[in-house]
């Protein structure tokens, strides 16, 4: 009994688990990169130019690190705690951070492999523009911002039934893409919804990426962005322990 | 009185409500060591609650729950436990082979790889996927993964429910194998046969108390059966 080991296996297990299941695998990675082939590479180089499919080269990243973290936490936990999962493995001396890092660092493998099929897809059939640092800032910032969908997703996961989990979270998952701006640029929504969007966490991520492609426009400063994520990741933190707390003494 | 050894496993006046419902109310026994004990009730007696306090998974409201004189909720008294429960869904693409080294990994004394397999009779299907898998094997594998860190208590929770008759006297003979270990096992059951052919004692509990507490003979008393006696008992 090794902490380290537990942990490693558990993430590995984790991640083999969801590999092999297509229901969750096929959607989460494919998803991404097909709106993208659509909306950025095909359609959005109709006039000859390639800004469209950059621009959303870094809100599709934001959009296909959300749905790995969301799907992966959120029904995965639903469905194994409300189907007595977890409470095998709560009888057993494995840690609880084990279970958790374990869903973290699969959420963010999946959404690390996300993010390089949209960079392939982005330069190869896109002929987008970017530098392999551009490249290399968006992927350290993208993937350590899932903590906040993984937060989001968990809190889901902790309060919903395994049933009505997958319908909350595709209840949120594309409205919530469409609000950030993330399908269409944040400054051509109406006012009153780019309001809204400066409360919603995809919106900061997405913000944070399309910087470093010198993308500006509809976004704040950095400052603010990342405080609107910690602001996020602590009020989602604290529902989701609260949530797996109450889990524990009924 | 001085207690001079530590049973294994023991509730000590323990009492659990849910909203309304007592589910429990001021339940004592002890699991002895190297003994099967035999929780019997009907459906909604709270057998389960019982396993969920021994198990540290529900707080009781009042009274305690000890694993050798320790708290079931630490880590190390669960190094000391396994447990098999009634599960809804095991994750199903995971092999048999990778849930038994995961859930070994979590204990300091692993019973070995080969040691579990036979024990729980897996021979033949340690690679294949648990979704692939009979109900009857489904039952083994659990049973694996709660005797892989090869602990000191066994707690069963209706390990046979839903077998055949002949996968439920396989499992019988895996529980055997494991009690000849010099284990200790608590095990939960509304087939009364399986209580008379394995416990060395039973205890019978109704609406969150204990009726009755003897070995199969003397719960038996003069009825024909063990069903017939425990029929009798929830009578009265």
């Amino acid at each position: 009994m090794n902490t380290f080991t537990i942990h490693y296996k558990e993430a590995k297990y984790e991640f083999l688990k969801l590999v092999r299941m297509p229901g969750y695998a096929l959607p989460t990675l494919a998803f991404p990169v097909l709106f993208y082939l659509f909306f950025g590479v095909a359609f959005g180089s109709r006039n000859g130019s390639t800004e469209t499919a950059k621009y959303l080269l870094a809100t599709y990243g934001a959009f296909g690190v959300m749905g790995a973290c969301l799907f992966g936490f959120g029904v995965t936990v639903a469905n194994e705690r409300g189907l007595g999962w977890l409470q095998v493995k709560r009888t057993t001396p494995m840690p609880v951070s084990a279970y958790f890092v374990a869903k973290t660092v699969m959420a963010m493998l999946f959404s690390a492999i996300i993010v390089l099929l949209l960079f392939t897809t982005g330069t190869l059939l896109g002929h987008v523009q970017i530098t392999f640092a551009q490249m290399a800032s968006m992927f350290a910032i993208l993937i350590p911002g899932s903590i906040v969908f993984c937060a989001i997703g968990l809190t889901i996961g902790c309060f919903a039934s395994s049933n009505a989990a997958p319908a909350i979270v595709n209840l949120i998952y594309l409205p919530l893409s469409f609000l950030s701006g993330l399908w269409v640029p944040i400054w051509m929504l109406p006012k009153p919804l780019q309001t809204v969007a400066f409360c919603l966490p995809p919106y900061h991520l997405a913000q944070l990426a399309l910087r470093v492609i010198g993308f500006t426009r509809g976004g704040r400063s950095v400052g603010t962005h990342v405080l609107m994520l910690a602001i996020a990741l602590a009020l989602f933190t604290t529902t989701a322990v609260l949530g797996y707390r109450r889990g524990e003494n009924a | 009185m001085l207690k001079t050894t530590i049973p294994p496993a023991e509730l000590l006046h323990v009492t659990k409500s849910y909203g309304a419902t007592v589910a429990l109310h001021d339940l004592s026994f002890e699991l002895r060591a190297g003994e099967l004990l035999a929780l019997l009730g009907a459906n909604g007696a709270g057998k389960t609650t019982a396993v969920r306090c021994l198990l540290g998974l529900a707080a009781p409201d009042d009274g305690l729950a000890r694993v050798f004189g320790d708290n079931p909720r630490d880590a190390k008294t669960r190094t000391r436990i396994g447990a098999m429960l009634q599960v809804g869904k095991v994750p199903e693409t995971l092999k048999v082979r990778e849930h038994i080294d995961l859930f070994s990994s979590y204990y300091p004394h692993p019973m070995p790889f080969a040691e579990v397999v036979e024990t729980a009779a897996l021979q033949g299907i340690e690679n294949r996927k648990f979704g692939a898998l009979s109900g009857g094997q489904k039952q083994r594998v659990l049973f694996a993964m709660a005797i892989c860190g090869n602990p000191d208590v066994l707690v069963l929770d209706e390990p046979t429910v839903g077998l055949d008759v002949e996968a439920r006297r396989a499992m019988w003979k895996q529980i055997r194998a494991f009690i000849a270990k010099g284990k200790s096992i608590l095990l939960t059951t509304h087939y009364l046969a399986e209580a008379e052919a394995l416990a060395n004692r039973v205890i019978v509990i109704n609406k969150g108390t204990l009726v009755a507490e003897g070995t199969p003979a003397e719960i038996r008393g003069d009825a024909a059966t063990l069903e017939d006696a425990f029929i009798e008992l929830m009578a009265s």
